[in-house]
């Protein structure tokens, strides 16, 4: 499934990232494939906030569907 | 010492000092207080870059002999947007690198500060915010962080001033870090070929820019190399920190009521209501009656009038343009320090309170889906506010968006349908007057223009907007020394860069009147006024007024004798209509001249257009 589809509240983890300038960003932010995250919050037909660790994220609405989690959590690779 | 800064639209940056001085680079991620240290160290105040994105502003001081720089606030050393671009610029020149890492946030920062190692630079890691470390049950190694990295790393607490000294002693040995042994390697072929390992290391990460300077492809690894730096960092991250407790804070709790539409959204409403009652009530009403009616127009003018009038003759073509009507030295001195700058300062104090606060990415997100539909993400909220307080304020601020579309329709939107606050102030009374279900009239005519001109737009203009992808830093309460010092460096930035075109403006109009131009205007307009708008045919006066200040538009309509529904078309028609003549000037500064004339013809088309639709469907 992909982040757009995640309910709040829900632990997740990062499988694939469909977009490279997305990955790259978000690497840098302490996500990449395999990372935990919670989603926070959905604002309807809007952006979902999203937790890794001790850090809050925004990620629009097209970005979240570019990105494929499943649940439970693992490593990077 | 002068402040200086600089705006960078292009790629390239010139060197800012000679080759022979020493040079500290300040670099972090965004909202790590950086600007603290900046002040703190040189001794001089420097605005704080605090919402991720703020438009590039880059300050420069001293530390005796040592220059001292500011960048943006980044995530890593590339080319991602202009603040990145510019950062790297200046990070590639720096001798030091003082690298300033939120200590709560250890995992996300410290991959800048992996390579800016990675790069070669000589650093100094300053751990700030060790006062939230221990309020949030976080334990940090500090000598083994130390031992991993390689380099200095220095518990401070910007605000209080605590560990800032030990910094600066720090500086003078800062020492390069520890590198993978992989990279290294592969580092130093590219080393023979570029001369640098900061830039070696930005060819392999595919930076296009350094690449081409220096005539060789650009790497094609740089995933490979983000993702080997990200485990590197989680696993010094792992045997650093010790999280004890997890439990929830009050701020935490106010952050997450923020972004949650159902409390979000009264906490928006409050926030607005807050911000009417401060600058549209106490700022425009209070202040600026005693800047603008006592002090400007009570003394500053009648003294400026007999001084001038004692070497040129008050009716004279040099005595008007210089104290007539619209003079230069007159209206327009007034109008920017009894009227602009009380606003401007206004909107800065509260943009930087909400800045601060963390509350203005919260807001971001919360209105994202609102300007998705209009081709904008959450971000564009902060130049429509601005554009609140003066539309040229906005238009500027627009630099802060992602791409060249986003600016297009935020500066469509903002010279086109949304007032000023010096426009509101005259039209809030005369709307007071008609009362009721016009008010709503008016108000829905102004939003259907804005969401028909948004939703056109992001059909019609070539190319994507940038998605919401934003950092939400932890809610803090902002410092007043803080917030008082950006708002006073902002405001005397815009109104250096806006001042000139206001004399300028104010020129053009007081020639046009001395000409007959004015006039001659005003008798082209009549027919539209009388026979389409339906409203008296002074109205075309107030119009033209309205291209000189947006106010005195506004205000000129108050004297004529009209209908209810007479008020609420030429109000519409008033605030649809083109920006100010300075307004204007910076239009044709930010987006060229192509798109100025279209903008501006366009707000005449709308303008008299819906105007006169209203008038045509209800009189």
């Amino acid at each position: 499934m992909c982040l757009s589809d995640v309910r709040k509240g829900q632990r997740v983890h990062v499988s694939t990232i469909h977009d490279e300038a997305i990955r790259t960003h978000l690497i840098r932010f302490g996500i990449c494939e395999g990372s935990p995250l919670e989603c926070m919050e959905k604002i309807p037909f809007g952006p979902f906030v999203i937790k890794h660790n001790r850090q809050e994220i925004a990620i629009g609405r097209e970005i979240a569907k570019k990105i494929v989690v499943q649940g439970g959590g693992v490593s990077c690779r | 010492m002068p402040l200086t800064q600089i705006h960078h639209h292009s790629a390239h940056t010139d060197r800012v000092a000679p080759a022979d001085t020493l040079r500290i680079v300040l670099a972090g991620n965004p909202n790590v207080g950086k600007s603290v240290f900046f002040g703190y160290l040189t001794g001089l105040y420097v605005d704080v870059s605090n919402y991720p994105g703020t438009t590039v502003e880059i300050s420069r001081g001293h530390m005796g002999e040592t220059e001292l720089l500011d960048t943006p606030g980044i995530y890593g050393v590339s080319s991602f947007n202009d603040e990145e671009r510019v950062a790297r610029d200046i990070v590639l020149e720096a001798d030091v690198i003082l690298n300033v890492v939120d200590a709560v946030h250890l995992e996300r920062d410290l991959f800048l500060t992996q390579q800016l190692i990675d790069m070669g630079k000589p650093l100094v890691v300053a751990l700030n915010f060790m006062d939230e470390v221990s309020k949030g049950g976080l334990q940090i190694d500090l000598d083994l962080l130390q031992d991993l990295l390689g380099v200095e790393v220095i518990p401070t607490t910007a605000v209080t001033h605590q560990g800032l000294d030990v910094v600066r002693e720090a500086l003078l040995r800062a020492r390069t870090g520890r590198q993978d042994h992989a990279l290294h390697s592969r580092l130093h072929e590219m080393l023979s070929v570029v001369g640098s390992q900061a830039e070696a290391l930005l060819v392999l990460e595919g930076d296009p820019h350094v690449a081409e300077r220096h005539g060789v492809a650009p790497g094609t690894e740089r995933e490979a190399l983000y993702i080997a730096r990200r485990n590197r960092v989680n696993d010094i991250v792992q045997h650093v920190v010790r999280d004890l407790s997890s439990k929830t804070h009050f701020r935490e709790t106010l952050g997450r009521a923020a972004v949650n539409p159902l409390t979000g959204i009264p906490i928006m409403a409050l926030m607005l209501y807050a911000m009417y009652k401060v600058i549209g009530v106490w700022v425009a009403g209070d202040i600026v009656g005693i800047t603008e009616e006592t002090i400007m127009q009570g003394y500053y003018e009648p003294w400026v009038r007999k001084v001038v009038s004692a070497g040129i003759q008050p009716d004279s073509a040099a005595g008007r343009i210089l104290i007539g009507e619209f003079g230069l030295l007159t209206m327009t001195v007034t109008y920017l320090l009894g009227l602009l700058l009380p606003l401007v300062i206004g909107f800065y104090l509260i943009l930087s309170l909400m800045e601060d606060s963390g509350y203005l990415p919260r807001l971001a997100t919360l209105v994202d889906r609102l300007m998705t539909s209009v081709g904008l993400n959450g971000r564009a909220v902060i130049p429509i506010i601005l554009g609140f307080g003066c539309v040229q304020l906005g238009t500027i601020t627009t630099r802060l968006l992602g791409t060249k579309r986003e600016k297009s329709i935020a500066t469509v939107l903002l010279n086109f349908a949304v007032p000023c606050s010096a426009q509101i102030g005259v039209i809030a009374g005369m709307l007071a007057a008609v009362g009721g279900g016009l008010v709503f009239l008016y108000v829905a005519v102004i939003f259907l223009v804005l969401a028909i001109l948004g939703t056109v737009l992001n059909r019609v203009l070539p190319g994507e907007s940038s998605a919401l992808l934003l950092d939400l830093p932890p809610m803090r309460l902002p410092r007043v020394e803080n917030v008082v010092r950006k708002t006073v460096t902002r405001a005397f930035f815009f109104m250096k860069e806006a001042y000139p075109w206001f004399f300028l403006g104010s020129f053009i109009v007081a020639v046009l009147q001395i000409s007959g131009g004015l006039a001659i205007w005003e008798r082209l307009l009549r027919p539209l006024t009388e026979g389409w708008l339906q409203i008296p045919k002074e109205a075309a006066t107030a119009f033209v007024m309205g291209m000189v200040r947006r106010d005195f538009g506004a205000a000129g309509l108050t004297d004529l004798a009209m209908s209810p529904l007479q008020v609420v078309v030429s109000l519409i028609v008033i605030t649809l209509f083109v920006p100010c003549i300075a307004s204007l000037m910076i239009l044709f500064k930010e987006r060229g001249s192509r798109e100025a004339f279209l903008i501006w013809g366009g707000s005449w088309v709308a303008a008299f257009l819906v105007g006169g639709i209203v008038a045509q469907l209800l009189m």
